[in-house]
């Protein structure tokens, strides 16, 4: 058993931006605020300091030139990590990403890699209102092209930007605002994480807990709760959002028999949506009750802490959705 | 022996050459596109032929090269032969961008000619970016970007000059004013006209030149590609120059009068270089009539190379949406 060590969500992600700069010479941060400022979330807090100006790059607030210019640096060698500050802004460059980063590889008939890292915040922050609080995973993971991954644990945290920079392809990381002062305690050699696997954080026989980003921990504190009820509820962290790693989730379900699919995003045309298809599609018989989703409420999500609070899925929701799927 | 434009007569016979070659390709694919070989959007460079000849005659191999939808010619100058782009617009897998990509995606990494590229101004900040990786990797190449005047109306065109400008990158913007962003004309799209008056804006020195004249082109290109790459900073050139055909092929041309298309005709940039280079001695009659043939045969292989061509097999379809080997 390796040492453990108590770290924020914050601290990881830095460290994996750390030792990714230590890596390799091609890698650069570049975003609004990363380096002067520190960071938004003070996430690159002192890298300028000690990497320098060529390697953290503060950028005007132009997300659609600094993205297509990260993506253009990648087809030219480079390896950069990208950082929009939240997904909210994350529109803007949607042109780049789509039509560029996902695009130029298969267009150009195999020719043109563009192994971009781009790393966005996102979800619910503390009363950040319409404008600065969403869930986009999905209007992302809709896109061929793009590795789409998300952070919900520690572990990940420092873990998966060293994964994503090996990959020749586009990668968009999602990190979440909300998580950055939580502690946790991470194994000091917990290594890198794989990218094209979802990961079971608990192992459980009666429900199939299907989450991600935000609602990893959640879903284990109701996984907690419930034990405490005689429920045995498994956790699956989705982790990698675009290509889904189906066999995962598909062999859970085959185990436990029920399924209860967890998220922030609006609950329409979500990750969920996805998920439960594929049960539906490779899973139909193994099904002991209707598969059943918690999404986001399909809501601007507002400025009041009850009603963003009301505007997601709390840890009470995915335990009282777990009661009723498995004790009707 | 040079004469006082630097032409010597193997040059000027090159460059001629060319042009021809770039008119009579086009020709040539407008026939085939009646005759339903070719589809999708076709657009013609007719009448601009000086500009990506001026230009691209200006640079090195190692030079990147991003061009727009209207870019058979600039991929002609860079050296992609003349039947792999036919075959591309035939569809067929001899094409350079294995015939998915078509008129509007030519693509040829190893020519370092970056397509090709079908979202007005998407490719600035892309250029932005190479010329950041080449700064950063020490390399002396440069990058040159071709656009229309349609995409100076975008706000990519001001994120691209602004970070390039701010970065200080070798990135030479070919602005290729052609005076319609497809039927709308300039003086209805740009509050400011002389698009060169942009540049200054952002601290880049500009200057415009007559785009209908090879001579004139060749000597601000050269020097604006000697500054980029002695200086290492961006430069912006605007070509003013004027497409003979319509946007496209399904284009009425409503917007523009036929004696203005006439007017502008009689400053064709071909028969005008022709006429100087038996001026000057640097060419003969029997020489042209030479090069007229050559050029038929020229043509006449591209079409039956793309003819010969194979059709991609439907089981590789998604090929290369992502890369075949997952981790560099």
């Amino acid at each position: 058993m390796s040492e453990l060590k108590k770290i924020t969500y914050r601290e990881a992600l830095k460290a994996g931006i750390r030792e990714a700069l230590l890596n390799d010479d091609r890698v650069f941060l570049m975003g609004e605020d990363v380096g002067r400022y520190g960071g938004a979330f003070a996430v690159s807090k002192s890298l300028l300091e000690e990497f320098g100006e060529d390697r953290i790059m503060d950028v005007p607030l132009s997300e659609s030139g600094f993205v297509g210019a990260g993506i253009g640096a990648s087809l030219a060698g480079m390896k950069p990590i990208v950082e929009v500050m939240t997904v909210n802004f994350g529109l803007l460059p949607m042109d780049q990403i789509v039509n560029n980063a996902a695009t130029l590889l298969h267009m150009s008939g195999g020719q043109l890699n563009v192994p971009v890292v781009i790393r966005m915040s996102c979800g619910i922050g503390k009363q950040l209102a319409a404008q600065h609080s969403h869930s986009w995973e999905p209007l992302f993971a809709h896109i061929p092209g793009l590795v789409v991954v998300s952070v919900g644990t520690h572990e990940d945290a420092r873990g998966m930007l060293h994964t994503a920079l090996e990959h020749p392809d586009p990668v968009i990381i999602f990190e979440y605002t909300s998580m950055l002062n939580l502690e946790a305690e991470i194994q000091i050699d917990a290594g890198h994480t794989d990218i094209s696997r979802a990961k079971v954080r608990r192992e459980g026989k009666d429900i199939s807990i299907i989450t991600y980003g935000i609602g990893v921990y959640k879903a284990l504190e109701a996984a907690k709760r419930l034990s405490e009820q005689g429920i045995d509820a498994e956790v699956i962290d989705l982790r990698v959002l675009r290509p889904l790693d189906e066999d995962c989730f598909i062999k859970s379900v085959s185990k436990t028999h029920r399924a209860l699919l967890v998220e922030e995003a609006w609950a329409s045309v979500n990750i969920s949506s996805e998920v439960s298809a594929r049960i539906m599609e490779n899973a139909f018989y193994e099904l002991d009750a209707p598969v059943k989703r918690l999404g986001g409420s399909e809501v601007p999500i507002p400025y009041p802490l009850h009603l963003e609070n009301a505007s997601v899925p709390q840890v009470e929701d995915i335990e009282n959705a777990v009661i009723k799927i498995l004790r009707p | 022996m040079k004469n006082k434009n630097n032409l010597d007569p193997e040059k000027a016979e090159k460059l001629l050459f060319q042009m021809l070659l770039m008119r009579k390709f086009e020709e040539k694919s407008a026939e085939l596109y009646t005759k339903e070989k070719i589809r999708g959007f076709l657009h013609l460079y007719i009448g601009e032929e000086a500009v990506a000849t001026g230009i691209i005659q200006a640079l090195k191999p190692e030079d990147y090269i991003l061009a727009t939808y209207r870019e058979h010619a600039h991929a002609l100058a860079r050296g992609v032969d003349a039947g792999v782009i036919m075959a591309e617009m035939y569809g067929k897998q001899e094409g350079c961008s294995r015939g998915r990509g078509g008129s509007m995606h030519l693509f040829d990494k190893e020519k370092n000619f970056f397509g090709g590229n079908a979202i007005v101004s998407g490719h600035l900040p892309l250029a932005t970016g190479m010329a950041l990786a080449s700064k950063k990797l020490k390399r002396d190449n440069i990058t040159v970007c071709f656009f229309g005047e349609g995409a100076a109306a975008e706000g990519e065109f001001h994120e691209a000059l602004n970070l390039a400008s701010l970065w200080k990158v070798p990135v030479l913007f070919v602005c290729e004013n052609n005076l319609y962003a497809m039927g709308t004309a300039l003086r209805y799209t740009h509050a400011v006209q002389e698009i060169e008056k942009k540049g200054p804006a952002y601290g880049i020195e500009s200057k415009a030149v007559d785009g209908m004249d090879l001579l004139k082109l060749m000597e601000a290109a050269n020097k604006a590609v000697e500054q980029v790459r002695s200086s290492g900073e961006p430069y912006l050139l605007v070509c003013n120059t004027y497409r003979f055909r319509a946007h496209s092929m399904f284009d009425a041309e409503l917007y523009r009068d036929k004696t203005e298309v006439e007017k502008w005709k009689k400053r064709d940039p071909i028969p005008k270089f022709r006429k100087y280079l038996l001026k000057e001695n640097l060419i003969s009659e029997a020489k042209v009539q030479e090069l007229e043939k050559r050029l038929n045969t020229e043509i006449q292989k591209a079409v039956d190379l793309a003819e010969a061509g194979t059709w991609e097999a439907k089981e590789e379809l998604t090929r290369f949406v992502y890369s075949e080997n997952p981790v560099s």
